[in-house]
C-alpha cells in the first residue's frame, strides 16, 4: 500500500523532530555496524582457515614414517621404518572401497639442467592419483599415466616456475631436460595454488624414480583420499584402522607416533569445523546480543516518543483519526528510521571491511573480511521487524488511550 | 440533533466512584446555539465530552443525528466525529509541527480527500476566519485568538452537525473572546448547531440557550434575550 499522504504526515513528523529521529537512528546504525564488523571478521577468520587448507584435498590422509620410539617384540628403539611397495599394495588392497585416490610419493632433491640453465629442484616420484590429491592442473601436455609407471618411462612434468627458470617464454613440452645426469621427457607443465614452492618442482613415475634412485622398492609416504560419502567419524576411524593395521604389519608398537603416523585430514576438519562452530556461535550471542540492545535502544526512544505525542494522538482522534491510522503511522515512522539507520550501519560496515580487508589480511591471519547476502538480507528482515515491534507495541497502547484522556495529557 | 436521555457518568476513584452525572434529560435541536454553565466539577465537561464521543456514558440513552450511540468502538466513533463534530479546546489543541494551514486541513486527510483539494478548503476556512495570510505560520507563530481562531477553522472544516467548544475563551483575553464569540455567532446564523461549555457569563448571554449545571443535573433551562 503506497499512501502519499501517509508518507508526507510521517516525512514531516522526522524533519520536525530531528534529533529524536537522527537518536533512534543512531542507535540502530550502531549496533548493526557492530553486528557487520563482528560478523565479517570472523567470515574472513574463517575463510583463512578455508584457504589454508585449499592447496591440498580436503578429504586426504598421509601416511608417514621415522624411527621407533618404543621397544616391541624385541625390537629396540631407534629402528628407521622404511616403506615399501609391499605396504602401498596392502593398503590399496585392503581398503579399496573407502579409497578415492592412492599414490605413493618419493622425495628428491635434483639436479634438472636445459642447455646452459641449471638448478636444484625438489622431485617427487608419484602414482597418476597424486594429480588429484594434490589439485595439480595441468596447463600443457599431460601427467603422468598408468602406461609410465609400467614402462618405468623417463619423462618428467615440470612445474610452471621451474619451466620458466629453464625455458624462459619457450616451450618446454617434448624437450629432453637433464636430471641428476638422466635424460628425460617433458611431458607436461602444471601450475598449483599452493604457491610458489610448489610450482617449482617436478613429478616422475615413482617407478622411474625407484629404478634410477637404489633401484630398490621403496616409498616415502603414501598419500589416499577416501571416498567422499564416508562421513567424517567413518574417515577418522578408518585412519585410525589403518594405522593399527600398518603398525601391526610392520612389527611396530601399536601406539608408537614417531614410527608410523597417518595424518587424517577429516581429524584436521573435525577439528577445524569445531573451532569454526564455537566461533560462530560466539559471534551469533555477541551479534544478536547487540543487535537486542539495539533494538531496546529504539524502542525506549520509541516509547518516549510516543508518550511525547500522546496528546497529538488525542487530537487526531478528536479529529476523526482511527487507531489503526494511528498506530500504522507510528510504525512506518519506526520501521522507516529503522530501515534507513540499520541500511547505513550495514553499508559502514561493509565498506570498513573492505576497506581495512586487505591490512588484516597480512597482520591478522584474516581473509577477505565480508558479510554474506544471507546475513544481510537477515539483518534488514531483523531491522524491519524490530522496527514494527518497537513502534507496535507503544503506539498500540497510546491509540488504545481513550481520546479525552490523551488530550489532557501534556 | 443531540437527545439525551437520564444519562448517567461515574469515575472510579480508588475504591470508590465519583458520580459526576446523575441523569441529565437534554434534548438540542438542529441549529441551536446553546451555553452550558456551571462551576468547576458540576460535569460540565464530563457532558461535552460524553455528546463530543471522546468519553462514554454508563447508564441513559444519546441519540446523535438520530443515532444511537451504544457500545461504539474507537473506529467507529473516530468516523462519526470525523463526520458530524467538530471540536473547538480551551487550550486550542493545535497540533505544533503543522502550519495552521495543515492544522486546518488535517480533519479532511482523515475524511480522506485528496491533497490539493483539502488544503483549498482549508485556506477558504482560513480566509473565513480572517487568517488567510497566516496560512503557513506555526501555532507558535500566532497569538491566542489567532491560534483559536485557526482552531475553529479547523472545527468547521468538515461541514460538521454541531461544533463543540470547551470554553472556548478561556485562555483569551476580553477583545479575542469577543471576536471568538462573534465568530461562534455567525456560525449558528448559518445554521450549524453550537453547543458551547463556559463559566462566564458575558459568553452565555451571547448564546440562545443557557443551560445550568450543579452537581451533576440540571438545575436550569432557559432561552437568553437574545433569541429573537
Amino acid at each position: 500500500m503506497f499512501d502519499l499522504d501517509r508518507w508526507r504526515e510521517i516525512f514531516q513528523s522526522i524533519n520536525k523532530n530531528r534529533l529524536r529521529s537522527v537518536m533512534s537512528g543512531f542507535t540502530v546504525a550502531f549496533a548493526i555496524l557492530l553486528f557487520t564488523l563482528l560478523f565479517g571478521i570472523v567470515s574472513g577468520l574463517s575463510n583463512s582457515f578455508k584457504s589454508a587448507f585449499k592447496d591440498d584435498a580436503q578429504n586426504s590422509m598421509r601416511v608417514r614414517v621415522w624411527k621407533t620410539s618404543k621397544p616391541y617384540k624385541g625390537l629396540q628403539t631407534g629402528r628407521s621404518i622404511q616403506l615399501t611397495n609391499k605396504e602401498y599394495d596392502f593398503v590399496g588392497k585392503e581398503y579399496e572401497d573407502k579409497i578415492q585416490y592412492q599414490t605413493a610419493r618419493i622425495n628428491k632433491s635434483v639436479v634438472i639442467k636445459y642447455q646452459n640453465n641449471a638448478d636444484s629442484y625438489r622431485l617427487k616420484g608419484v602414482h597418476p592419483d597424486h594429480q588429484f590429491l594434490e589439485k595439480t592442473m595441468i596447463d600443457e601436455g599431460r601427467y603422468i599415466n598408468q602406461r609410465d609407471l609400467k614402462e618405468k618411462a623417463k619423462v618428467i612434468v615440470i612445474g610452471r616456475l621451474l619451466k620458466q627458470d629453464l625455458f624462459g617464454e619457450k616451450p618446454a613440452l617434448n624437450k629432453r631436460v637433464n636430471v641428476n645426469g638422466s635424460s628425460f621427457l617433458v611431458i607436461g607443465v602444471f601450475s598449483d595454488e599452493g604457491g610458489d614452492n610448489e610450482e617449482r618442482q617436478a613429478y616422475m613415475p615413482v617407478t622411474t624414480a625407484q629404478m634410477m634412485y637404489g633401484n630398490n622398492d621403496y616409498i616415502n609416504q603414501i598419500v589416499l583420499s577416501y571416498q567422499t560419502n564416508l562421513s567424517l567419524e567413518a574417515a577418522i576411524a578408518f585412519g585410525d584402522k589403518m594405522e593399527r593395521d600398518l603398525r601391526s604389519k610392520m612389527s611396530i608398537h601399536p601406539d608408537d607416533q614417531s614410527a608410523l603416523s597417518v595424518r587424517n585430514m577429516a581429524e584436521a576438519n573435525k577439528n577445524v569445523g569445531m573451532f569454526m562452530f564455537v566461533l560462530y556461535a560466539i559471534v551469533i550471542l555477541v551479534g544478536s546480543g547487540t543487535l537486542i540492545a539495539g533494538i531496546i535502544g529504539i524502542s525506549n526512544i520509541m516509547i518516549f516518543v510516543i508518550k511525547e505525542r500522546t496528546k497529538e494522538f488525542g487530537i487526531r482522534k478528536a479529529l476523526g483519526a482511527s487507531p489503526a491510522s494511528i498506530v500504522g503511522m507510528v510504525v512506518q515512522e519506526s520501521v522507516l528510521i529503522t530501515t534507513i539507520a540499520g541500511y547505513l550501519g550495514l553499508s559502514l560496515g561493509t565498506y570498513i571491511l573492505t576497506f581495512i580487508g586487505d591490512s588484516l589480511e597480512k597482520e591478522y591471519f584474516i581473509k577477505d573480511p565480508s558479510v554474506s547476502t544471507e546475513i544481510v538480507i537477515g539483518a534488514t528482515v531483523v531491522l524491519i521487524l524490530s522496527g514494527l515491534i518497537a513502534g507496535y507495541v507503544p503506539a498500540k497502547r497510546a491509540a488504545n488511550i481513550k481520546p479525552i484522556v490523551a488530550l489532557r495529557a501534556d | 440533533m443531540i437527545k439525551i436521555e437520564k444519562l448517567h457518568k461515574s469515575y472510579p476513584i480508588g475504591k470508590d466512584s465519583l458520580h459526576v452525572l446523575k441523569g441529565i434529560d437534554l434534548h438540542i435541536k438542529e441549529g441551536e446555539f446553546v451555553a452550558i454553565m456551571g462551576s468547576s466539577g458540576s460535569g460540565k465537561s464530563t457532558l461535552l465530552n460524553i455528546v463530543g464521543l471522546l468519553d462514554e456514558h454508563d447508564e441513559g440513552d444519546y441519540y446523535l443525528n438520530g443515532q444511537l450511540i451504544k457500545n461504539l468502538n474507537e473506529k467507529k466513533a473516530a468516523i462519526l466525529r470525523n463526520k458530524f463534530l467538530g471540536f473547538v479546546f480551551q487550550s486550542f489543541n493545535l497540533i505544533s509541527y503543522k502550519t495552521a494551514l495543515e492544522n486546518v486541513a488535517l480533519p479532511l486527510y482523515y475524511k480522506g480527500m485528496k491533497r490539493k483539494e483539502r488544503l483549498q478548503i482549508a485556506l477558504d476556512y482560513l480566509e473565513k476566519v480572517g487568517l488567510k495570510d497566516w496560512a503557513n505560520h506555526l501555532p507558535n507563530e500566532l497569538s491566542g485568538g489567532q491560534k483559536q481562531r485557526v482552531a475553529i477553522a479547523r472545527a468547521l472544516v468538515t461541514k460538521p452537525k454541531v461544533v463543540l467548544a470547551d470554553e472556548p475563551t478561556g485562555a483569551l483575553d476580553s477583545t479575542t473572546t469577543d471576536s471568538v464569540i462573534d465568530l461562534l455567532k455567525d456560525i449558528n446564523e448559518e445554521g450549524m448547531t453550537v453547543f458551547v461549555i463556559t463559566h462566564e457569563e458575558e459568553v452565555a448571554a451571547q448564546t440562545k440557550r443557557i443551560v445550568r449545571l450543579k452537581d451533576g443535573v440540571i438545575i436550569s433551562d432557559e432561552l437568553t434575550k437574545s433569541k429573537k
